[in-house]
């Protein structure tokens, strides 16, 4: 695993995410999300001390739902966008885990 | 070097789905055996723009567990999203808790009666506790069906409520890992979280093991240990896998971390991977849901009483022994049909055994569970009295037991006792029977009263004889008494 404060590798996170970069694609997000990495590291030099940190950006809480079923999908349109199906599931390449 | 050269250490991760009625952030249904993909919609099927919602019952339920196992909860609890990629997960990541779960510390009491039977008499450590690291919530994955040549997937099961259980590297022996497993499943239970069946895949379990030298001060180098879907299986693997990483040791071989698989069929751990293929799975909070304050959920919680304090009360209340007060609280169920009939009776101790020896064999030999059972408990403390009034003997109230438990309707058990020609001896008669063989046997009397009281079995049974076996053992033994004195 890499070091999270080490330089930002664009290579790296390509792969995590399953894309393909191209030679210059590469060249290109490594430079823009640098910059925006960069952005992001502003905060530290601002003095923080005495304020709270937050679990998430908006300021709510305790939004939830009571555990009461309501209706599903058809299997049909379950499956409508499914590339592949069989026996009433969605078809995948063979995966061994 | 010898296997009892070898320390052991075995950590849990322990997934548990909750018995919620519907997802954990949708509104499908939790249920088991539909057709496939009958219980979806486009949040458990992660579709683009879907948004999760959380379901209260989960988190009051993890919130409940973790109240049981004596775990702290932070103020504050967020989601996060563990990226990866599996079909099973189509939305590429599962929503979790990384820094700020629902339960933290505490830890599961290994009982007694939890440990393998042919182990119970030989427990390392009595009354031991397992740490835990914490309990947090996520969702579970689809269930993948692997063909020859495709992968099915089937999403009915996506996004049930799921608790894990992350035990710390407390464990000493494949027993001990076995008496965690059954205890926090009873412990479960007790909740009413989850049913917690291993072999229903309700409960799941993921095992860390390592071995060292007892020297060494370092532990060992873990595998985990996969593919676990019974607690025996659990103790087995673990049996196998500890023998072989002993036996790659004194070979002079060094243990890779890895992860093995448990054939069952084979009885042996297979190698699926290694460490280093393992996922950096850059958690980060989801932005899709909002964090939980938890203090309120905390405070309305009713927390049940456990197994062990169950177990403590019944011997202080009903006088049981306190292996008996274990058997009856290892199942909620029988604890309460054992309450019930015990409750108001000062014959607490011997209706504890009518009901583990007489009323389970019973069920068990008529394959009923014990929510089935033909005799119910006031009946059973009606026929305990009945012994303990001295209406009838041990014996006929096993009979008068047999005919309730095949004829349930009996009401008034007194009446059926006589209708069985078990009428007690009155006191008048049994007296008369107790002079005549008190005349009979002078030499005995004579015994008795220099001082030999085991000289009055034998004219006990004589006259126990003569009352054609409906007298009162005690009665008759006061008689006895009162007439040799
Ligand atoms: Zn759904």
């Amino acid at each position: 695993m890499p070091d999270p404060d080490a330089d930002f590798d664009v290579g790296y996170v390509a792969q995590l995410c399953r894309l393909e970069l191209t030679a210059d694609e590469t060249v290109q997000f490594q430079a823009q999300l640098s910059g925006v990495i960069e952005y992001m590291k502003k905060i530290d030099q601002l003095d923080l001390s005495g304020i709270e940190a937050t679990a998430h950006a908006v300021p709510a809480f305790d939004v939830y739902r009571e555990d009461e079923p309501g209706p599903s999908l058809t299997v049909e349109e379950v499956l409508r966008n499914a590339p592949q199906k069989s026996q009433n599931q969605f078809a995948v390449t063979k995966v061994v885990e | 070097m010898a296997r009892k050269d070898f320390l052991v250490t075995i950590g849990l991760e322990v997934h548990v789905q909750l018995k919620t009625r519907t997802k954990m952030f949708c509104a499908c249904a939790v249920a088991f055996g539909e057709e496939p993909n009958t219980l979806c919609c486009p949040v458990c099927l992660g579709l683009p723009g879907a948004l999760p919602v959380l379901n209260k019952r989960a988190i009051e339920m993890t919130l409940l567990t973790g109240r049981m196992l004596g775990c702290s909860t932070p103020e504050i609890s967020k989601w996060d999203r563990k990226n990866y990629f599996y079909p099973d997960m189509p939305k590429n990541y599962q929503i979790s808790q990384f820094d700020l779960p629902l339960c933290l510390g505490g830890g599961v009491p290994l009982y007694e009666l939890a440990y393998p039977k042919d182990h119970q008499k030989s427990i390392a450590h009595p009354d031991k506790v397992v740490a835990l690291t914490r309990i947090h919530l996520e969702e579970d994955v689809a269930k993948s069906t692997h063909l020859p040549k495709a992968t099915l997937i089937d999403f009915n099961r996506a996004g049930t409520p799921l608790m894990e259980i992350v035990s710390e590297p407390e464990i000493e022996s494949p027993e001990e890992a076995v008496a965690y497993l059954n205890s926090l499943r009873q412990i479960l239970l007790y909740g009413e979280v989850s049913d917690a069946d291993m072999e229903k895949g309700q409960m799941r379990c993921d095992v860390n093991v390592s071995v060292r030298p007892k020297d060494q001060k370092k532990l060992g180098t873990k595998i985990e240990l996969k593919n676990l879907n019974s607690v025996s299986a659990v103790r087995r693997a673990l049996h196998y896998e500890i023998e072989r990483q002993i036996g790659e040791l004194e070979e002079g071989n060094r243990i890779v971390q890895a992860t093995w698989r448990w054939n069952d069929d084979a009885g042996q751990t297979e190698w699926m991977r290694n460490k280093e293929d393992s996922q950096d799975y850059r958690y980060f909070p989801d932005p899709d849901l909002l964090p939980v304050r938890t203090a309120g959920m905390l405070a309305a919680l009713g927390v049940p009483e456990l197994p062990h304090q169950k177990q403590v009360r019944f011997v202080r209340d009903f006088g049981v022994t306190s292996y008996d007060g274990g058997v009856l609280s290892a199942d909620r169920a029988l604890a309460d049909y054992f309450e019930a009939a015990a409750t108001g009776t000062t014959h607490g101790k011997k209706l504890a055994n009518w009901v583990i020896n007489n009323l389970l064999s019973a069920l068990k030999e008529a394959d009923l569970p014990l929510g089935q059972s033909p005799v119910r408990p006031t009946q059973l403390r009606a026929l305990v009295e009945l012994i303990e009034d001295g209406k009838i003997t041990n014996n006929q109230a096993k009979e008068v037991f047999a005919r309730l438990f095949a004829e349930p309707s009996h009401e008034d058990l007194a009446a059926l006792a006589v209708s069985m020609g078990f009428e007690p001896a009155n006191a008048g008669e049994l007296e008369g029977f107790v002079d005549q063989v008190v005349a009979a046997n002078p030499g005995p009397v004579a015994e008795i009263k220099a001082g030999n009281a085991k000289a009055i079995n034998s004219l006990l049974g004589q006259v126990m004889k003569l009352s054609g076996g409906k007298g009162d053992p005690k009665l008759i033994r006061q008689l006895l008494e009162q007439k040799t004195a």
